[in-house]
């Protein structure tokens, strides 16, 4: 089984869990059954075609899944993955309002 | 659910703003909801990381989210959200704040131009990701 640390505000959708035990040899396999267990959690973590969201980072120990291979990444049991939010936003684009 | 900001941390929020016009500002809230009332005990600046464009767009880098997270876990207070500003734009969220936005979350907009401060106001995305709700902010 692979430890899976849940960042604060996903918390809500597993329980109020910090962390939630699941099964699979690849990170993408551990994230699909994650959100088999959490459908609530899948519209926050894919974008409605299946992707990875953009600001949501998997890290497995400390480095970025991204940098490894991807959902292919193997992990092992006693490997930890960690759902990392990069936060960002901003203003509307365009010319600036008059406030 | 109301998010009470004092008056000392509502100023940070406002300075970090002002200080980073024309540019966006960010930081986290750490704190507790208590009794219904998300309670915010300390804010924290972040570095806008975005690489360009950053009178309009801001970037936590995931690796300071991680150094906020443990150092709120350390004081026994959960990240309530995140502040950022827009400058010269009103304090509502944008189509790409909505995209980006995380559930749970308040995010605090200081609108803020040339002249100061023009408006702070809190929100909350929907369950659904649809738009938000907008969360009363208490002194």
């Amino acid at each position: 089984m692979t430890k899976v640390r849940i960042p604060t505000p996903l918390r809500q959708y597993v329980s109020g869990n910090s962390e939630v035990e699941v099964s699979g040899g690849t990170a993408g396999a551990a994230l699909d059954n994650l959100t088999d267990q959490h459908p609530d959690l899948r519209q926050h973590l894919y974008t409605g075609d299946g992707k990875l969201r953009s600001f949501v980072n998997v890290y497995k120990g400390d480095e970025d899944i991204r940098y490894l291979d991807g959902p292919d990444t193997e992990v092992s049991d006693g490997d930890e993955l960690s759902i990392i939010p990069s936060i960002a936003g901003g203003a509307a684009g365009g010319r600036c309002r008059e406030l | 659910m109301p998010l009470k900001i004092g008056a000392g941390d509502a100023g940070h929020i406002h300075d970090h703003a002002k200080e980073a016009y024309p540019e966006e500002c960010s930081g986290v809230m750490v704190g507790m909801d208590v009794e219904e009332m998300k309670i915010v005990v300390d804010v924290w600046r972040a570095e806008n990381t975005h690489e360009d464009e950053r009178s309009r767009r801001f970037l936590i880098d995931p690796k300071e989210y991680i150094a906020f997270d443990k150092r709120a876990g350390e004081r026994d207070m959960d990240i309530l959200g995140v502040y950022h500003s827009h400058p010269d734009h009103p304090a509502e969220p944008s189509d790409y704040d909505r995209e980006h936005a995380w559930p749970g979350w308040s995010y605090v907009i200081a609108s803020v131009s040339e002249d100061g401060i023009e408006d702070m106001r809190s929100w909350v995305l929907k369950d659904d990701r649809s738009g938000y709700d907008e969360e009363p902010i208490l002194g």
